[in-house]
C-alpha cells in the first residue's frame, strides 16, 4: 500500500489521425508541456523527474525518445527515464520513485506516430519471436480470435459490441481530441459490413498519432500550493501480466486485469476510463474489474474514439483524473493495456478530497 | 528524399530490415527439429496436459519442461478470424483465416493460418490438416498453413505421422524482420533540406537564448521552445574538433586515412559533422578555416550530400576563444 500521497495535478493531450511531422513528436510535445505549465503554474524547475513511454518500432526513427527530450529543454541535464510501453507504465515508474522518497514531482509523457507504418503489423514485433512473430499475426486478427470465442460462448453478441462502439463514438462528440466521433446508433454500426470477421471497423480503434502528458505531485512538493486545488489523489496503482501464449489463456477472460483491479480497488469507482482498443475488450474489462451498470464507462469516448499508441493508456488516466477535478466523479479509475489480447493490464484508482 | 508539394514536410519511403539470429533452448530446439522432420510436438505440463508449441517452463510449478511428445498434424479449429487484407510476410498473400487449432493429442491450441477462399468456408469445430512447406528448415513457417479436411475424415490423425526423420537437429533460427515506413522529416528539418536543394544552408534561432541551430531542431534543447526564426548561414566555418578515420568498414566510400570533423559555420552555435578533404589528413587541425565544396548543381537534391565535403580556405586559423565553448 502506498506510503506517500500522490495526486495527478496536470493533464494535456493531442490526438490526430495522421501527424504530418517527425516521429520524435517534439512539435506536439512542446505545446503539451506549455499547457501543463499553465495548468500548474509551475516551470521546468518544479519537475523533479521526467519519464516517457514510446517505441521506435512505430515509425522507424531510432532513439526517438532521446530526440524527444529536446521538448523538455534538458540543459542543465534533467533526471529522466523511458519505458518501451504505454506511458501509463512510465507513470507507474514515476509513482514508485515518489513512493521510495527520491522525488516529489514528475512529468510523464507518451508519444507515437502509428500512421508511419502498418500498425497492426508492426505490433507483431511484441509477440513470441520464435513461434508467433514469424507468422506476423496482426493485432486485428488476434482480437478477432478473442471476440469470436465470446460470441460463440454466448458471453456477448454483435449487438452488445455495437452498443459499445456506438456509445463510445457518441460520448466522444464533446471530446475535442477524439478522431472518430459523432452521434451513432447501434443500428448504424450493425449496418456496417463485417471487415475482419467477426469484427467491423467500428469494433477496432482507429490508427492514431498523438501524445499526452500527466503531472504528478505529493502534497509536500514546494509547488503544491500553486495548484489551486486541482488534484486527483491516487489510492491504488497496480499492474499485472498474463502469459504471452494465446493457446494457454482463456481469451474471454483477463486474470491480470482482475488482479490489478482488485489490488488497486476498482470495485467502488463511479467512473472508469478503460483502454479497450476493441469493443469486446471493454466487456471483458467491465467483468474483470467488477464494474456495475451504474459506473460511467469511457465518458471521453475511450480508445475506440482515438488510440495513439504509447499515450492512449496514459490518456485514460488523465481523462479519469479530469472528471475528479471537475467534480463529475468522486472516485474514478484509469486503465491501460499492452500486449496481445489484453495480456498486460494496469489500473490507477483516484479520488477527490475536499 | 523526395519533395511532396502538398505536404508541409518531406517524406520518403524507408525500410528497416534485420535478420535476428536466435539460439534455441532444449525445448524449442526439439520443437523446431520436429518441424524440420515434419512432425509437430508438444510439451507435457505437470498436470499432464500437452501444450503446442511446448512452453519452456511449466506455468504452475515453474519447472523446466522435460517431456516432449509428438502430436497429430490434424486438428480442430477452436476460434478463427478473417484476414481480409493480409499484410507483408503473413503465411498467405491472399485473404485467409488465422485460427487457434487444437491438434489431435494436444490440450491447448496453436496459432496458425488456414487456407480457405472465404469466411463462409470457416467454422469453429472444423477439422484441418497441416500443409507442410516444400522445404523445411526448423521454423514455425515449416507449417506453411493448415487446410480444411473433408468432413468424412473425422477419424483423427495417426500418431505419430510419417516424417522425414533423419533431418539434422535444429539449435537456432533466423527470423528476418522487414518493416516499411513512410518517414517524415520535421517541419524544421524539411526547411533545411529544401534549402540545401537551392544551395542554401538554413538554421533557426531560439527566440529565448538566441542560439542558432543548424540543422534546425523542433525545439531549443536548452529552453524547450520552438526555434522559430530562420537564419541563412554561410558555407564557411571553423573546425572545432575532428578525428582521422584509419579503420576500414563495410560501405566506406573514401579510402582511409581521411578526416571527419565538427564544422562550426560562421554565425552558428552548434557544429555539425562533415568530411574535410582536399588536404592531407595530418594537416587538419582545430581552428582550421574551411568552406563547403558543393557537388555540381544538376546533382542536387533535398539532401546534405549536396555538399560533397569541406576544404581548407587558406585563411589564418580561428582564434581559440571563438570556438572554445563548442568543445
Amino acid at each position: 500500500m502506498a506510503v506517500r500521497d500522490v495526486a495527478v495535478v496536470g493533464f494535456a493531450q493531442r490526438q490526430m489521425k495522421e501527424m504530418d511531422g517527425s516521429p520524435t513528436c517534439v512539435e506536439i510535445l512542446v505545446p503539451i508541456f506549455a499547457e501543463l505549465f499553465e495548468q500548474t503554474g509551475w516551470t521546468k524547475s518544479d519537475i523533479d523527474f521526467w519519464c516517457s513511454g514510446s517505441s521506435d518500432y512505430l515509425a522507424g526513427r531510432s532513439f526517438s525518445f532521446v530526440s524527444a527530450v529536446d521538448a523538455i529543454g534538458a540543459l542543465p541535464p534533467v533526471n529522466e527515464s523511458h519505458v518501451e510501453m504505454d506511458a501509463a507504465w512510465a507513470l507507474y515508474e514515476a509513482w514508485v520513485k515518489i513512493q521510495i522518497g527520491e522525488i516529489d514531482t514528475a512529468l510523464v509523457y507518451g508519444f507515437g506516430k502509428s500512421s508511419a507504418g502498418v500498425l497492426r503489423r508492426t505490433l507483431a514485433m511484441q509477440l513470441d519471436p520464435y513461434t508467433m512473430t514469424p507468422l506476423w499475426p496482426d493485432t486485428v486478427s488476434i482480437a478477432g480470435l478473442q471476440a469470436r470465442q465470446g460470441l460463440e460462448q454466448g458471453l456477448w453478441d454483435e449487438r452488445a459490441l455495437a452498443e459499445v462502439s456506438s456509445r463510445s463514438r457518441t460520448s466522444a462528440s464533446d471530446n475535442e481530441y477524439a478522431i472518430r466521433k459523432g452521434a451513432t446508433t447501434v443500428e448504424d454500426v450493425l449496418a456496417e459490413e463485417v471487415y475482419a470477421d467477426p469484427l467491423r471497423r467500428s469494433d477496432c480503434a482507429p490508427v492514431s498519432d498523438g501524445a499526452a502528458a500527466i503531472v504528478l505531485s505529493t502534497a509536500e512538493a514546494p509547488g503544491f500550493d500553486k495548484l489551486s486545488g486541482r488534484a486527483a489523489w491516487i489510492t491504488g496503482f497496480e499492474h499485472r501480466t498474463d502469459s504471452i501464449t494465446l493457446g494457454t489463456r482463456d481469451l474471454t477472460r483477463s486474470p491480470s486485469a482482475a488482479l490489478a483491479g482488485s489490488a488497486a480497488g476498482s470495485q467502488d469507482v463511479d467512473t472508469a476510463e478503460l483502454h479497450a482498443p476493441f469493443s469486446h475488450q471493454e466487456l471483458i474489462l467491465r467483468r474483470e474489474l467488477g464494474l456495475g451498470d451504474d459506473v460511467t464507462v469511457n465518458p471521453s469516448g475511450g480508445a475506440l474514439s482515438g488510440n495513439p499508441m504509447f499515450a492512449s493508456g496514459l490518456i485514460r488516466i488523465g481523462e479519469a483524473a479530469r472528471r475528479i477535478w471537475s467534480g463529475e466523479s468522486s472516485r474514478a479509475l484509469g486503465h491501460a493495456t499492452s500486449g496481445p489480447a489484453l495480456q498486460q493490464n494496469l489500473v490507477c484508482v483516484m479520488e477527490g478530497r475536499s | 528524399m523526395t519533395s511532396v508539394q502538398e505536404s508541409r514536410t518531406l517524406h520518403a519511403p524507408m525500410k528497416v530490415e534485420f535478420d535476428y539470429t536466435r539460439s534455441l533452448g532444449p525445448v524449442l530446439s526439439q520443437f523446431m527439429t520436429g518441424l524440420r522432420r515434419r512432425q509437430v510436438t508438444g510439451g507435457v505440463l505437470s498436470d499432464g496436459t500437452v501444450v503446442v508449441p511446448p512452453p519452456e517452463y511449466d506455468p504452475t510449478t515453474h519447472r523446466a519442461i522435460s517431456e516432449i511428445v509428438a502430436v497429430g498434424d490434424e486438428g480442430v479449429v477452436r476460434t478463427w478470424s478473417w484476414v481480409a487484407e493480409p499484410v507483408m510476410d503473413q503465411p498467405l498473400d491472399k485473404p485467409f483465416a488465422f485460427a487457434l487449432i487444437q491438434l489431435d493429442g494436444a490440450d491447448a491450441p496453436l496459432l496458425h493460418a488456414v487456407d480457405v477462399d472465404s469466411p463462409a468456408d470457416m467454422e469453429t469445430g472444423m477439422r484441418v490438416r497441416v500443409r507442410w512447406a516444400e522445404e523445411t528448415v526448423g521454423a514455425i513457417t515449416d507449417i506453411a498453413c493448415f487446410e480444411p479436411l473433408p468432413s468424412s475424415t473425422d477419424a483423427g490423425s495417426e500418431l505419430p505421422n510419417e516424417p522425414g526423420s533423419d533431418a539434422e537437429a535444429v539449435t537456432g533460427i533466423v527470423s528476418p524482420v522487414r518493416l516499411a515506413y513512410d518517414y517524415a522529416a520535421s517541419p524544421e528539418e524539411s526547411k533545411f533540406f529544401r534549402g540545401l536543394a537551392e544551395g542554401r544552408i538554413l538554421g533557426q534561432r531560439c527566440p529565448s537564448c538566441h542560439k542558432v541551430y543548424v540543422p534546425p531542431r523542433g525545439a531549443c534543447p536548452v529552453d524547450g521552445v520552438p526555434t522559430t526564426d530562420e537564419v541563412e548561414l554561410p558555407d564557411k566555418g571553423t573546425v572545432t574538433t575532428y578525428c582521422i578515420v584509419n579503420v576500414p568498414f563495410l560501405g566506406q566510400k573514401i579510402t582511409p586515412p581521411y578526416v571527419s570533423a565538427y564544422v562550426l559555420l560562421d554565425g552558428a552555435d552548434i557544429a555539425f559533422l562533415h568530411l574535410i578533404l582536399d588536404t592531407e589528413a595530418d594537416e587538419v587541425r582545430m581552428g582550421m578555416r574551411v568552406e563547403a565544396v558543393w557537388k555540381p548543381r544538376d546533382e542536387w537534391g533535398t539532401t546534405i550530400e549536396n555538399i560533397s565535403h569541406f576544404r581548407p580556405t587558406g585563411e589564418p586559423d580561428a582564434d581559440y576563444e571563438t570556438y572554445k565553448q563548442h568543445l
